[in-house]
């Protein structure tokens, strides 16, 4: 799956993508293989402040359990209600339809500091071969 | 950190088959073992065995050959059930005890003759169960041999599982009944033991073939063909843990370890005092008499949230009292639920009755429900 180019990616595999000053945030096609069959999610409640690094949520598997983080600061103004019923979204489209929060930013350019889609993508690209050595 | 690298865990016979199918590897016991294969994932694995058929590597089990002429008496002394009671060609569940009547390992334990006996035991707990089995049963005149790197180990499981060994094998398997075993040949092996045997609650078979990785690969290449008008998958370490707690089979290290009793774990239907002496015994008897102080029971979480293993059991008092602890716990896949097993005091076991399991700071309400969660449907005929 192609890593959208007007994204930013962490390296812990969180996605922002940054409009105007909102930026909508998801995980990345990467973690969501990491983590296999998606089950369970859990998200913040609208209008909590959260800034970048910390906690925003945590998504289970049927293995695991991850801890996402959030990329950017901002306010949560929006959740993907759809994906509490059915969380399995994350595994089928998870750049897109199943997006997690989006945020009111408190800085729109504090993302130009993350990953673009080249350098995420060649950071995933060298993560998955140390795997398979 | 001094944790094993890949380069360092042992492999199965199978590892670079794994590795051609694209597996998910990960440490269990010292093993690298798949523990999904992502081009169908967890949840199709697990779901082929409930409805279809599956296959796995399970070549990292142990196992412990104990023959002689005093094989028998050996066998009792050292496992809690009845081996007396085993015709030539049965197997039944068991466990090795502590003299404290916990768990040293639980194992299925296989008649071959009358003083030969099969026991299968886990990965993880390998060198400790045989210098457990050499150091008692040396006053009996018998030997115990481990054969743990002599099998590559296959569990061929699900309702079609008949169907696929009967493909590759003209043994009479459809009359072989659940926990018997037989030796016939696999495609072109001769005498390999088969038996009715699985840790998943399905039917199913467990083969024990030549380690040698041409002829294991060669073997598990012609499952999957026989298997795939049955929808066959070859399944990971994920979907077995998934299958055995559905259907409440006990995980050492989980559910039974050295600090559980039998029947704490509420495994005494294994554990046959009538017969005699053996290690553990006198303590299960007298646990009789005074009580546990906790036992297994099986949760279904009422609000959202999945309870994992260590995660601890509250009550649901005003004063939420920490009352025990989660063994294990997922979603199930077949059962479209979020179970758990969990250890709780007798007093607050009943079925029913609300429990709260702590989730990352929050409670989350769970109601204790009958086990096992899943049980497959008896034959039609």
């Amino acid at each position: 799956m192609a890593y959208p180019s007007g994204f930013r990616y962490t390296q812990q595999h969180e996605w922002v993508n940054v409009e105007g000053d909102t930026g909508t945030v998801g995980i990345t096609d990467y973690a969501q293989q990491e983590l296999g069959d998606v089950v369970y999610i859990d998200l913040p409640k609208i209008g909590a402040t959260i800034k970048a690094g910390e906690s925003l949520g945590t998504v289970e598997s049927v293995k695991a359990v991850s801890e996402i983080y959030c990329p950017v600061s901002g306010e949560v103004i929006a959740l993907n209600d759809a994906l509490q019923t059915a969380p399995e979204r994350i595994n089928q489209d998870p750049h897109g339809e199943a997006w997690l929060v989006k945020l009111k930013l408190s800085d729109p350019k504090e993302a130009a500091g993350l990953m673009d889609a080249a350098t995420y993508e060649a950071y995933v690209t060298a993560k998955a071969k140390e795997h398979s050595a | 950190m001094n944790t094993p690298t890949a380069a360092t865990l042992r492999r199965t016979a199978l590892h670079s088959v794994h590795k051609h199918m694209g597996a998910r590897m990960v440490d269990f016991g010292g093993w690298d073992m798949p523990v999904e294969y992502p081009s169908a994932g967890l949840m199709k694995e697990h779901l082929a065995v409930r409805t279809g058929v599956g296959i796995f590597d399970v070549s990292h089990m142990g196992d412990i050959r104990i023959s002689g002429p005093q094989a028998l008496a050996a066998v009792q002394h050292i496992s809690m059930n009845d081996a007396s009671r085993l015709a030539i060609g049965q197997a039944h569940y068991s466990a090795l005890l502590y003299p404290a009547g916990t768990f040293v390992d639980d194992v299925v334990v296989h008649r071959l003759a009358a003083h030969d006996f099969l026991l299968v035991i886990n990965a993880g707990t390998r060198e400790k169960d045989f210098y457990w089995v050499r150091d008692h049963v040396c006053a009996f005149d018998c030997i115990a041999e481990d054969l743990s790197d002599q099998y590559t180990q296959i569990a061929i499981q699900g309702p079609r599982a008949l169907d696929t060994m009967a493909r590759i094998t003209s043994a009479d398997i459809a009359s072989l009944k659940y926990y018997w075993f037989t030796h016939g040949n696999v495609s072109s092996l001769d005498n390999i033991l088969i038996a009715r045997t699985g840790y998943t609650g399905e039917d199913g078979f467990e083969i024990y073939i030549s380690p040698d990785a041409k002829i294991s690969e060669a073997v598990w290449w012609e499952l999957l063909d026989a298997g795939k008008e049955f929808g066959i998958l070859p399944c990971g370490l994920g979907a077995r843990n998934t299958l055995r707690l559905e259907s409440k089979m006990a995980l050492y290290g989980h559910e039974i370890s050295e600090s559980i009793t039998v029947l704490e774990a509420g495994l005494d239907r294994y554990c046959k005092l009538e017969k005699g002496d053996f290690i553990g015994r006198q303590s299960i008897e007298k646990q009789k008499s005074t009580g546990i102080a906790h036992t297994l029971v099986g949760l279904e979480m009422i609000d959202r949230g999945i309870a994992r293993d260590g995660y601890k059991v509250f009550d649901t008092g005003s004063e939420a009292s920490e009352i025990g602890v989660v063994t294990s716990g997922s979603y199930a896949p077949f059962l479209k639920k979020n179970i758990a097993l969990a250890y709780v005091p007798p007093s607050h076991s009943a079925e029913g009755a609300h429990l709260n399991i702590e989730i990352r700071g929050q409670m989350a309400r769970a109601q204790i429900v009958p086990t096992p969660f899943y049980k497959r449907p008896k034959k039609q005929w």
